[in-house]
């Protein structure tokens, strides 16, 4: 676990409080929060040791957060995706590459989503590993691609009662059911008639927390992701 | 019609309804006002509106309770159950592959699971289940899906239907379950089921292609592009109001179409994001399926 090169992320959760703030409010908010940004904040060394000494990326507090945490795993994704349609894995049927192109961009469109939803507070690019994945094998890809997918909808359902905005709530909604298609999508890919195999007893899928979500997440991601200040509750 | 039967079911758990919309005697008044043709046409849209008045705008005060958003759930997954299980054994049905058939099987499986999980959870608060006429003909048997039981293109276009409506549906109620956690989470990980369900049954029909009433030249994905249900006359229309408002390529005022520096295809835009269908939307939907 090392850190990016890149310059680290812009920590704000003192100044951007989006509890109770109407959306439009925030992004008002965040705006004004960008411009005080621009010139009041730098990487002290001494100040702000969650963000800065460790060199863990911080997905900061309250909704800010959830939407960083959200982002993060859009990322992952979104990386995956552009690998498999860059070299597609050996055998890959016309209709299994477009799916995948699909894919790709719905994961892309949500990334840049939330990049621009959440401005200057969002988290950094973040630097993925996906040294445990055969990009050539169909397996290796799909068994990915199904993970990736499940743990999106078990953390979208997960993040939901943990959302103070209700704008932000909806947003999760429109993404998470997506997320539940691909899944259903790739499941069906590997083994047909597999699509909602992952239910209870109950016929619900399952939510997970974000420490739960990132312990998974995490190894395919090179930066320390420091989900601390998430709400827990 | 049934308008009144959804106003009764309505009361029901929401003794106030008719003090939101006006006083009983005025609402069936104006339906009264209506007639004809124009009449059954424009009642989804009055009660649509009728229904927005009395549950939007309302400041402070929670006006649907949690109980009545999940006597909502449980109406509709009484529908989605009540309808898969009058397929299963069908003869339609019984012309599927043993594959097709064994999904029909297991979505039968989740949605009367469903049923009995809102059912526990409402406990004595539960709403029993309507009538229905799976045939949308509101009691006739002569709806616009009469025949569906000997056709199993039919019933895999009211499954793909029931299904992403109900994930519209779900995800419409999530605001006015955020103050129960638990309640919410539930919601959700039942709304993402139903996008599991929707996915794989929009797989079955693109396997079928013409077969299975998709439209010639329709490229069906798992994941609902524009505002395309994918459905073949004569069924389209019925559908139609199921698959308004899809075609969104805006999120929270962010043009999709450009984005971080790249273009997209509307198809693509509106397909990463599901859309909300609203209480009396689904409502009307659902209105004709309801005796």
């Amino acid at each position: 676990m090392k850190q990016q090169k890149s310059s680290p992320p812009i920590q704000e959760e003192t100044i951007i409080s989006p509890y109770g703030l109407q959306r439009r409010n925030m992004f008002k908010f965040l705006g004004a929060a960008a411009a005080i940004t621009a010139v009041g904040v730098s990487c002290k060394k001494d100040d702000d040791p969650g963000t800065m000494n460790n060199g863990a990326v911080n997905l900061g507090s309250g909704d800010t957060g959830i939407l960083n945490y959200a982002y993060a795993l859009e990322q992952l994704e979104a990386a995956f995706y552009t690998q498999v349609v860059a070299t597609p894995y050996s055998g890959i049927s016309a209709d299994e590459l477009n799916y995948m192109k699909d894919i790709k961009n719905h994961e892309i469109i949500h990334r840049e989503f939330f990049k621009a939803a959440i401005g200057s507070a969002a988290i950094i690019g973040l630097t993925v590993n996906f040294s445990s994945i055969d990009f050539t094998s169909r397996s290796s890809v799909l068994a990915t691609a199904m993970a990736f997918e499940d743990l999106g909808v078990n953390a979208y359902n997960g993040a939901g009662k943990l959302i103070v905005s209700a704008d932000y709530l909806t947003l999760a909604g429109k993404i998470v059911s997506v997320e539940a298609r691909h899944a259903a999508l790739i499941r069906d890919l590997i083994t047909p008639g597999t699509f909602a195999n992952s239910v209870d007893i109950n016929a619900l899928d399952t939510a997970k927390s974000p420490a739960e979500v990132l312990a998974i997440a995490g190894t395919y991601i090179t930066n320390t992701i420091d989900a601390s200040n998430l709400p827990t509750s | 019609m049934n308008l009144k039967n959804i106003f009764t079911e309505i009361e029901k758990t929401d003794p106030e309804i008719y003090d939101r919309l006006d006083t009983r005697r005025n609402i069936m008044k104006g339906f009264g006002n209506l007639s004809g043709k124009l009449a059954l046409a424009a009642v989804p849209l009055a009660l649509s509106s009728l229904l927005n008045k009395a549950y939007a705008g309302d400041s402070g005060q929670r006006v649907d309770s949690i109980n009545d958003v999940l006597n909502y759930a449980l109406t509709l997954e009484y529908l989605e159950a009540g309808f898969y299980n009058s397929i299963v054994g069908s003869p339609g049905y019984l012309t599927a592959s043993a594959t097709a058939q064994a999904a029909l099987s297991k979505i039968a499986d989740d949605e009367n699971k469903h049923v009995a999980f809102l059912q526990t959870v409402l406990g004595a608060a539960a709403v029993p289940t309507p009538t229905f006429d799976f045939t949308g003909g509101n009691g006739s048997g002569a709806g616009p899906f009469a025949g569906y039981l000997n056709s199993y293109a039919i019933q895999l276009a009211m499954a793909q239907t029931f299904e992403d409506t109900g994930v519209r549906a779900y995800k419409g109620q999530a605001t006015a379950l955020m103050s129960d956690n638990d309640i919410l989470t539930a919601a959700l990980n039942i709304h993402s089921v139903e996008a599991r369900h929707a996915s794989h049954i929009r797989q079955m029909r693109r396997a079928l292609g013409a077969a299975g009433a998709v439209p010639a030249g329709v490229d069906l994905k798992p994941y609902i592009t524009l505002n395309q249900s994918g459905i073949a006359a004569p069924f389209d229309a019925a559908v139609a109001a199921s698959y308004a408002g899809e075609e969104a390529t805006t999120q929270a005022t962010l043009n999709l179409l450009t984005i971080g520096g790249m273009t997209f295809t509307a198809e693509d835009a509106s397909a990463a994001f599901d859309e909300t269908l609203d209480m009396a939307q689904v409502l009307a939907i659902v209105d004709p399926f309801i005796v």
